[in-house]
């Protein structure tokens, strides 16, 4: 059972669950989680939590104790990163949704799981929460988006009870100028792919890897647990020495 | 890069297509005469500046009659792209579409701070190829195009004559 919703989290984000006995209702479910913590977290709803806060409206001891979830688990990364992941804008205003999101795709997957699931994936705008194995009996195929031509796959990753998430610029509009404005120039890192042992780590590091640029590559390299796929603006790929446990079938 | 600015092209075309669909008579743009339709181009629009030896693709413009839309510049709505917001300023030069400028995007996934002269480790390389495996779903970087396609209809909704 597949449903795939775009009025979240502005967002793509589908849902499958490889079981028979899956319901509509256990999909809506997932769209309904993600829906609500979209509503507390997201700082371009005027009435969030996150905006509140933003506004000084909130007293700490009057956060939600997800919103205190959250922000532990953002002090923890910013220090797990060596401050290159930081929720807190330069003017002073936060933004969690880096990490936000792969925290909410996990415990979306966490409350299917705890509702009887085990073979299933969330998908919420390209990172991925997968479990279990597909309709095939097999783990699941997940494609590694081509950063310079986005319907094209460039790596298959087969994932079972991991997460991914990607960083990137390949839909931005960075490489869009006017050509006759030298100062423009490419980034290094078009895209880097995390895979972990869940979807949250794989989000958090990735968000934060990608603006190390070359060196985000070897910064995986040395975390266990984490695996990378880097590609460059010429196409050039560069992988961490255990990427390929999850390339073949 | 050629292949990324045409991807990106092909965004704005179907935001031409979305906006000429609601006009009455108004001919529709196709991709197809977007992308292939090298003679009635008149100047460059997006080109890219690459550094190494590949030539500049040229991007036409799409087939457009002339006074589409009016010339000037016109600033879209501020749309969610969830990490932030995008919104674009459309130049339109001659009726057309001359250039889509980024007033705002999401800076929190982006910040390039690039730690220079590291040796890269022993990290296995490849260049990038196109799989034709099958695929139960795609990684990819944080779809924001949607609140692009967003903020650029609504500046060429202004510009609309």
């Amino acid at each position: 059972m597949k449903e795939t919703r775009t009025d979240i989290m502005g967002m793509p984000i589908t849902v499958e669950i490889a079981e028979p006995f899956a319901t509509e209702n256990d999909l809506r479910s997932v769209f309904d989680y993600l829906g609500a913590v979209d509503a507390r977290f997201s700082p371009f709803k005027t009435d969030s939590e996150v905006s509140r806060i933003n506004r000084g409206e909130l007293k700490g001891t009057d956060y939600s104790p997800e919103m205190k979830t959250v922000l532990k688990l953002a002090e923890e990364t910013k220090e797990d990163t060596n401050g290159y992941f930081d929720i807190l804008r330069p003017d002073g205003k936060m933004n969690p949704s880096g990490l936000v999101k792969g925290w909410a795709i996990f415990e979306a997957a966490e409350n299917l799981r705890v509702a009887g699931f085990q073979n299933f994936y969330i998908n919420a705008g390209g990172d991925i929460e997968a479990r279990g194995m597909n309709y095939s009996g097999q783990p699941w195929r997940l494609g590694i988006e081509n950063p310079f031509k986005v319907e094209e796959t460039v790596r298959v990753v087969h994932l079972t009870d991991r997460g991914i998430a990607t960083s990137g610029t390949a839909r931005r509009g960075d490489h869009i100028y006017d050509p006759h404005d030298p100062k423009q120039k490419l980034s290094e890192i078009v895209s880097i792919s995390v895979v972990g042992p869940n979807v949250y780590e794989a989000d958090r590091f990735a968000t934060a890897v990608f603006a190390m640029g070359r060196a985000g590559i070897e910064f995986l390299e040395q975390e266990p647990g984490l695996e990378g796929y880097m590609i460059d603006k010429d196409g050039m790929a560069t992988m961490t020495s255990g990427f390929n446990e999850y390339t073949h079938d | 890069m050629k292949k990324l600015l045409l991807s990106f092209f092909t965004i704005i075309a179907f935001a031409f297509y979305a906006i000429n669909s609601k006009m009455i008579g108004g001919p529709a743009v196709t991709a197809d005469n977007i992308v292939n339709d090298q003679a009635s181009s008149s100047e460059p629009v997006l080109v890219p500046t690459v550094k190494k030896t590949q030539s500049s693709p040229i991007i036409t413009q799409p087939a457009q009659p002339h006074g589409q839309y009016k010339d000037g510049s016109y600033v879209g709505d501020p749309a969610d792209a969830f990490y932030g917001t995008v919104q674009v300023k459309a130049v339109v030069s001659g009726g057309q579409l001359a250039d889509v400028q980024f007033l705002n995007y999401p800076q929190d996934r982006s910040r390039s701070v690039s730690i220079s002269n590291r040796a890269m480790p022993q990290l296995t390389q490849e260049a990038i190829s196109a799989q034709s495996a099958q695929v139960d779903t795609v990684s990819g970087a944080t779809a924001t195009s949607g609140a692009f396609v967003q903020s650029l209809a609504s500046a060429l909704a202004q510009a609309k004559n």
